[in-house]
């Protein structure tokens, strides 16, 4: 197995999935402000789909563009994490989802700058930068509505309740880690998630929001194995490549 | 025959696709120029990773090069090291203020939460009462801000460091 080729395209899915969702909001976002923030960063994120599947392509060696990657698998070979894929639902949902997974790339980044790998460390260079801004944004959301009313208070605290069944996944580890750890590629999860925590446990406790006490955890979209959601998001992705094979504009 | 200065120059007739005021080279998106034999390497680098101006200024270089019977040219995108507001020329920085938009200020940390936003002071009254609307603007560049003085809405460029 090509093990970066396989990372990158988790990494990359990660950002093209979440950019996917979040695109889905615009017209729709609560106040014009908000419509255009969670936009930008849609664009931010489908960016850096584009800069990681262009290299993941790159890699493989098969001559795949990074529209080939995106528009062009079948759903089984996407390895986003199950988070990303989670529906909007409201304003809460989607700020809590962006938080948890925000909070999870900051540091994931700044790991990957550091990187043997040149282009993956230019990359992440690029990429943390923007999630900065991402992170402020979605973590004075949670905090704005978790310390908010009592209806937004409830509300956040449920799409937590809800959500956090899919955080442990981001910290999901197999043998492509292990061969890229070697290598100083990529560096060690449990750092990543020591960061995440932290961050994680001062925001929800500035919100005064309760982490759940459920102990089970989902995984499986870094092998391939997703929820029901992602075969929907992926209907309307590649309609266009799928109904007109080979279309530019 | 051109020279690599020549070329710098034909660069500062080309603009950018979504601030039309500044030119790539204000911008400092174009990072190096060199001659590989009979032909032209320009290597460029985004200003976001998203920004879907990087075509368009691929294509409106080749075309200006084009226009002076300079054909042997490649573009190539970097994203190494990573482009920073700190690379806005002076020029472009005055540029930007005459056409309306606050040019970046040197910003807080982003890790603090709910830190008071940069005072940037407004493009036409030059009044430092001014108000962020909203961190995220009408491109990826831009943050959106109202002057609390004479109450223009304006762009801010704001800072990416």
């Amino acid at each position: 197995m090509n093990t970066l080729f396989e990372y990158l395209v988790r990494l990359g899915d990660d950002s093209l999935i979440l950019g996917h969702r979040l695109s889905e909001w615009c017209g729709h976002g609560p106040i014009l402000e908000e419509d255009i923030a969670m936009t930008n960063i849609a664009l931010d994120l489908v960016g850096q789909a584009t800069s990681i599947l262009k290299y993941a392509g790159e890699v493989e060696g098969k001559g795949r563009s990074e529209d080939d990657i995106a528009f062009l698998r079948y759903e089984r070979e996407y390895k986003n994490a199950l988070l990303v894929e989670q529906p909007n639902d409201d304003f809460g949902v989607t700020m809590m989802r962006q938080f948890l997974f925000d909070a999870f790339r900051k540091p994931l980044f700044e790991q990957l700058t550091q990187s043997s790998d040149e282009q993956l460390a230019a990359i992440a260079e690029k990429s943390l930068k923007e999630t900065k801004y991402h992170l402020k944004h979605s973590a004075e959301w949670v905090i704005r509505l978790g310390d908010g009313t009592d209806e937004s208070h409830d509300r956040v605290q449920s799409a937590l309740n809800d959500l956090w069944r899919y955080t442990d996944e981001l910290f999901f580890t197999d043998e492509v880690d292990a061969d890229l750890e070697a290598k100083g590629i990529i560096f060690s999860s449990e750092e990543l998630k020591a960061s995440w925590s932290e961050m994680v446990k001062n925001v929800l406790n500035q919100a005064t929001l309760t982490i759940p006490d459920n102990g089970w955890q989902h995984d499986g979209g870094r092998r391939g194995l997703h929820s029901e959601h992602l075969g929907y998001i992926l209907a309307e992705l590649q309609y266009m490549q799928r109904a007109y094979p080979g279309m530019e504009w | 025959m051109v020279n690599k200065e020549r070329i710098w120059e034909l660069m500062e007739e080309v603009f950018d696709p979504e601030v039309p005021v500044l030119t790539v080279v204000d911008l400092g998106v174009v990072r190096e120029i060199v001659k590989i034999g009979d032909s032209w390497k320009i290597t460029i680098t985004p200003t976001y990773s998203g920004c879907p101006a990087m075509k368009r200024i691929e294509d409106d270089i080749l075309e200006k090069l084009a226009e002076h019977d300079v054909h042997n040219v490649s573009v190539e995108l970097v994203l190494a090291p990573a482009w920073t507001t700190d690379w806005l020329s002076e020029n472009g920085k005055r540029k930007l203020k005459e056409y309306g938009i606050a040019p970046p200020v040197d910003e807080v940390d982003k890790s603090v939460l709910f830190a008071e936003p940069p005072t940037v002071p407004c493009p036409k009254c030059d009044s430092k009462h001014t108000k962020m609307v909203s961190q995220f603007g009408s491109t990826a560049c831009k943050a959106h801000y109202q002057c609390q003085e004479c109450m223009e809405p304006f762009d801010y460029f704001k800072c990416l460091k």
